[in-house]
């Protein structure tokens, strides 16, 4: 059943709906990217809660004209109204108040949230039975959902992907440096619109797919995880985009092999995992590559003090040092230094007397701000530099 | 307006002010420390702690809930504070990360249980039972001098008034150096004020309040509580005290207003079903900041200043 699932095996719909949801994560991946380096994620959350009193408004213009309510294109539409709407009260208290952006954030995510609260108990009174669907759009739900629908999620993440890439560079160099932007004619209203643009239109996409609170996941957790990977802003934006597509596909997947397991979550917690992973695993941000760095930084240390006292003739008698010293076969069981322990230890005294030597002297300057008490001086400096700074030594010094 | 009043919506606006007062007064330190946003997380992730309580005990009980969500809304802060230094990932977005994988796991939980569809669902999380909240010996005003009726209050009344009590407390025993710490935390810490002990019993007092409130009045309310009232009295006045009676006044409004319009404004336009209460505080709330924001004294902003 799950390999049936991972493989697209569980018939047309599930497929679809599979791949919809891939299409969605890549797309709010890489559009999250530049949310979250322009340090605005948490705007989504906002976003996302006040996409709520838009769906069930247009739920009810819809009956009301004698539609069928539950009609997605128009429900979207609600949905982007009232998210444009809440976006403009975002930018407009933050502009015009006192008030910071996370205050204009909660503010109207909150009371955007309770309107379309209220407005629900409206139509659970108003048609009874017939509303059944609205509710799905809180926590998002995949069953049931129609061809037409997960094309059209699809399709609408190819579109939004498609506008992050002619858009990428403008938001970039706006998120880094708004100044230089600015400078270079970028319009930084204009560009601020267009990102916000682009997270309104993922988070209606996603709606039925995640639901309006947890879109947030979508937006936050894959450029969080990717941000730790790379330092380079496409690579970022892609790695988002792979991160989100694997959280959609397999959230949506597993989700198809029982009924109780929910769309929405699984995709959030899909998202988690990877950026779990990320944070463990990631080359130089990752937390299993920091304990390695400083485990072998420690290590480098041991050994050269250790050296060092081999060379002044001074005992050893840390242990960390001399098991490490031991078993790089510097010293015997006893302590006693070996030859090539010995040898080790009067190249570490020569460097140390030579870096010495070269902090109190003016033209090495610049080589001394390098200093970090471990690297050895033949790879700071030429042979040139060694043989000028060795004349400075004197041979007593050498030797 | 007679025993119907007592029974049935006295106790939920008496709840709802309680729930409101008791966020709103530490909404207004979290609003000027930016720390607005907590009162969004913490109302997020109780959910797993709630239903993790509910799995174990089995049943529907306070105490255990309370526990649960307790639990959880610390495990979130350790989360949080872990994502943000392993990770060097800045404070909005290790928040996000965190909360809504926790909000996720616990919808995920909730829906693998049994207790979807009982009175532990999802929408009860997030409206909240305000309505519910009924005094069933409540048969008059006469009962509110009756010992053996008082008794059968709402029990969430009597939690959310000690919630509200232990806040005010809080904040009246250490206004001084609340002030100060949040206003200028350098100078406070010059003075030797235990400044980091300080804010973490602030958020402590917050995430109280807000499990508090979940439990009796769901998450928007604590939402709105700990953001809009304090916002909106920002804009009335320039000074702190002034500020937090404004916004205990705006919260307790809110409160009382969103009751009786979700409850009789239907009624009024012709409808004969109530909308939801816990909503409607929500919305008040925002009709009253949206108010201050336009025609406050104090509204501040770079534009306005400027002129």
């Amino acid at each position: 059943m799950l390999w049936e699932a991972l493989t697209l095996g569980l018939g047309y719909n599930a497929t679809l709906v599979t791949i919809g949801a891939a299409m969605l994560g890549f797309a709010a991946g890489a559009t999250g990217v530049f949310l979250y380096l322009a340090r605005r994620a948490l705007v989504s959350d906002a976003i996302g809660h006040a996409t709520l009193p838009g769906v069930v408004a247009g739920f009810m213009v819809m009956v009301a004209l004698g539609g069928e309510g539950r009609f997605l294109p128009g429900l979207m539409l609600g949905a982007a109204v009232s998210a444009g709407l809440g976006l403009w009260v975002i930018s407009w208290l933050t502009a015009r108040t006192r008030l910071g952006e996370d205050a204009a954030i909660g503010a109207v995510l909150s009371v955007f949230y309770g309107l379309g609260v209220v407005l629900l108990t409206v139509v659970q009174v108003m048609q009874a039975g017939k509303q059944a669907g609205l509710e799905t759009f809180l926590l998002g739900a995949t069953a049931g959902m129609l061809r037409a629908e997960a094309l059209m999620i699809a399709g609408g993440g190819a579109l939004v992907l498609a506008l992050v890439f002619v858009l990428r560079r403008p938001m970039t160099i706006a998120a880094f440096d708004p100044g230089y932007a600015a400078g270079q004619g970028i319009g930084l209203r204009a560009v601020d619109l267009a990102m916000m643009g682009l997270a309104l239109g993922i988070t209606v996409i996603g709606l039925k797919v995640v639901g309006a609170v947890m879109i947030v996941a979508l937006l936050i957790i894959p450029p969080v995880a990717a941000r730790l990977w790379s330092e380079r802003v496409d690579a970022v934006v892609i790695l988002a985009g792979l991160f989100g597509g694997v959280a959609g596909y397999l959230g949506a997947a597993l989700s198809a092999t029982a009924p109780d397991l929910p769309t929405g979550p699984l995709i959030v917690l899909a998202g988690f995992a990877i950026f779990v992973l990320s944070l463990l695993m990631a080359p130089a941000r990752g937390v299993l590559a920091a304990g390695l760095a400083h485990w072998r930084f420690q290590r480098r240390v041991h050994l050269r003090q250790g050296l060092l006292a081999l060379a002044g003739d001074q005992p050893i008698y840390e242990p960390l040092t001399l098991r490490l010293m031991r078993r790089a076969g510097l010293v015997r069981a006893d302590g006693v230094a070996t030859t090539r322990g010995r040898a080790q230890a009067a190249r570490a005294r020569l460097d140390e007397r030579r870096w010495q030597m070269l902090r109190s002297l003016p033209e090495f300057e610049a080589a001394a701000a390098r200093h970090d008490g471990l690297s050895p001086l033949d790879e700071v400096l030429t042979p040139d530099q060694i043989a000028a700074l060795d004349r400075h030594l004197g041979p007593e010094g050498v030797a | 307006m007679g025993a119907e009043f007592v029974m049935l919506s006295l106790p939920p606006i008496l709840i709802g002010v309680c729930a409101a007062l008791a966020c709103a007064l530490p909404g207004n330190f979290l609003l000027l420390r930016r720390q607005a946003l907590i009162g969004d997380a913490i109302s997020h992730v109780v959910l797993p702690g709630i239903v993790v309580a509910f799995l174990l005990t089995g049943r529907v009980a306070a105490v255990p809930m309370m526990l649960g969500a307790g639990a959880a809304a610390l495990m979130s802060v350790l989360l949080i504070e872990a994502v943000r230094r392993l990770g060097r990932i800045e404070p909005g977005a290790a928040m996000g990360v965190v909360f809504s994988a926790m909000f996720a796991g616990g919808v995920l939980l909730l829906e693998q249980s049994s207790a979807s569809g009982v009175h532990l669902d999802v929408q009860h999380a997030l409206y909240g039972n305000l309505e519910s909240l009924i005094w069933f010996d409540g048969y008059g005003w006469g009962a509110l001098l009756d010992a053996s009726a008082l008794r059968e209050l709402p029990s969430e009344l009597l939690r959310m008034a000690a919630v509200l009590a232990i806040v005010v407390l809080f904040i009246a025993l250490f206004w001084r150096v609340l002030v100060i710490s949040t206003f200028d935390e350098g100078f406070a810490r010059t003075l030797g004020l235990p400044v980091r002990a300080l804010a973490l019993a602030l958020v402590a007092m917050a995430a109280m309040a807000a499990v508090a409130a979940f439990d009796a009045v769901g998450s928007i309310i604590v939402i709105a509580m700990f953001i809009c009232p304090p916002g909106a009295a920002r804009m009335m006045t320039d000074r702190m005290g002034a500020q937090v009676a404004w916004s205990a006044g705006f919260a307790a409004l809110s409160a009382v207003l969103g009751y009786v319009l979700a409850g009789y404004g239907p009624l009024w336009l012709g409808y004969g079903n109530a909308v939801s209460a816990a909503g409607m505080i929500a919305v008040v709330s925002g009709g009253i900041l949206a108010l201050a924001a336009v025609f406050g004294p104090c509204r501040g902003g770079g534009v306005v200043r400027a002129g």
